[in-house]
């Protein structure tokens, strides 16, 4: 049984001409018949099936679609039409630490930031030494987090993360922040969890990357996809078009 | 059946989210002020201490002549008005201020709304403390029917809470509602009996008055806490059922749009 099965999906966005936020501009927009949306499909008629263990890549150029499957995927959208089946727990990496709270110290975010995750904060308690060695940010435990520099607000993040064993992990081009030696720490992090069962989905402009770690991989090109399959000749195909 | 299991099972896992929030919102409020949480009751206190000066000078005919006990009818009326405002106003907001994290990370979204309103209600138990407090000054009687206040509060909230799902749903699509929802409440803080005795109005404002749940919840509390009444039964009637049907409307109406929330953030 595949652990994610994505069947016929697409994903329509009305982009409005002129926004209309107020009750007076709707009403009058629509009185005059103006009330008019240009469809735009991020994604068309997609399929896809990920079986477990999986390390499976996402390509294609900016727009292309890759983040808004992340997120039919993960629940945040809810798609136009088709259907998407998950069996197993997600941990999300969309744009890291989504869940913070600037005004709030790495100690209190790690605990809230958990919660939007789904755990228990006797879990988090469990954990929590574990969250801060990996991160290496224990002198700064109670420093607001508007305070910190972006690699260091990732690093939280990635470590609250990935410290649970999720069935399914998705990380969208989140390896490109911290320094090199974080990078490493990452990818470590992520081939540990994989070894452990997890299926990964990964984004990634760095095609390095993806030859490096994934399996399989999908080339998505304006909201279709274009080609998918093992990572070579997927890979060569999409270097082919770029060059 | 099965979906409503799958609610309750989707809210379960979310609870300490929701703890969690109510929890920075309290920390959030209070941080960096010298007095910290003692403002939560100072607050209310020093607001009907002026309320109660300008009632009883400039305006001391409006309140009519049948209120005994003027200091804690005030500070009622005004407690609870307060949770309504406050609560409402905070969740009708809430969807959309945290629109950065829908966007990224799946949540219930009547989480927020939810959340506001539970914040709401815990300010409101704080500032209580006020309330025993001027009860205690005033040597208000304590009778046995103070412990019935617990179900026109109970009510209260949950009638706030299908408004503020109702709002936070309306206000992702139209930023008009808070305009009007602030005009609205100003206008209803008149209509809801919290500084002057209802029975004193005659004709139209009479029947405007009763058509007011605030009205009715605040009456109710008032009638357990400070007459020593109890409930009569169409104050249970009309609290469990304005509560009961704000909700039945809030959740529907928010169910039906949620999906679309996210392409308008």
């Amino acid at each position: 049984m595949s652990i994610i099965e994505i069947d016929n999906v697409s994903m329509r966005f009305n982009l409005s001409k002129e926004r209309h936020e107020s009750f007076k501009e709707y009403f009058l927009a629509l009185a005059k018949g103006h009330l008019q949306f240009d469809e735009f499909y991020a994604l068309k008629n997609v399929n896809l099936r990920v079986e477990p263990g999986d390390f499976y890549g996402l390509i294609g150029l900016n727009g292309s679609g890759k983040s808004t499957l992340l997120k039919v995927i993960s629940g945040v959208y809810k798609p136009t039409t088709g259907t998407v089946k998950v069996n197993g727990t997600i941990a999300p990496l969309i744009e890291l630490g989504a869940g913070f709270d600037m005004d709030l110290t790495a100690r209190e975010n790690i605990y809230l930031n958990g919660t939007v995750l789904g755990f228990t904060p006797k879990y988090i308690d469990s954990k929590f030494d574990e969250i801060v060695e990996f991160s290496e940010l224990r002198d700064f435990l109670d420093v607001p987090l508007k305070n910190y520099s972006s690699g260091m607000v990732a690093r939280i993040a990635f470590a609250i993360a990935t410290i649970t064993k999720p069935d399914i992990l998705i990380a969208d081009e989140i390896l490109s922040v911290g320094d090199f030696l974080f990078q490493k720490k990452c990818e470590e992090r992520m081939q540990h969890l994989m070894s452990g069962g997890t299926t990964v989905i990964l984004v990634s402009h760095s095609i390095e990357q993806i030859e490096r770690m994934c399996n399989k991989v999908a080339w998505l090109e304006h909201g279709q996809i274009k080609m998918d399959g093992d990572t070579e000749t997927v890979c060569a195909a999409y270097k082919k078009t770029t060059k | 059946m099965a979906s409503l299991k799958q609610s309750w099972k989707d809210f379960w896992r979310y609870r300490y989210l929701l703890q969690n929030l109510i929890t920075r919102d309290f920390k959030l409020k209070y941080r960096r002020s010298v007095l910290g949480v003692a403002w939560s009751v100072l607050n209310p206190l020093l607001m009907c201490l002026v309320m109660y000066a300008i009632f009883t000078s400039i305006f001391a005919g409006m309140r009519g002549q049948n209120i005994d006990n003027f200091a804690v009818f005030l500070l009622v009326g005004q407690l609870l008005f307060n949770f309504f405002r406050e609560s409402t106003t905070m969740a009708m907001e809430s969807v959309l201020k945290n629109a950065p994290l829908l966007r990224k990370v799946y949540i219930p979204k009547y989480i927020f709304p939810l959340e506001k309103v539970c914040f709401g209600l815990v300010n409101c138990l704080f500032s209580f403390v006020a309330l025993v407090l001027v009860m205690l000054i005033t040597r208000t009687p304590l009778h046995l029917s103070f412990i019935l206040c617990v179900y026109p509060l109970a009510t209260l909230f949950f009638f706030c809470l299908g408004i503020g799902l109702f709002l936070s749903a309306t206000y992702v699509f139209f930023r008009d509602v808070m305009h009007m929802w602030e005009v609205f409440c100003t206008a209803l803080t008149y209509a809801s009996a919290i500084f002057y005795d209802p029975e004193q109005m005659t004709g139209i404002v009479y029947h405007l008055i009763h058509l007011n749940p605030l009205y009715w919840y605040i009456t109710a509390f008032r009638s357990c806490v400070l007459w020593g009444q109890g409930l009569t039964g169409l104050m249970v009637l009309v609290c469990g059922g304005c509560a009961v049907f704000s909700m039945a409307v809030g959740i529907f109406f928010f169910k039906r749009n949620q999906d679309r929330f996210v392409l308008y953030m």
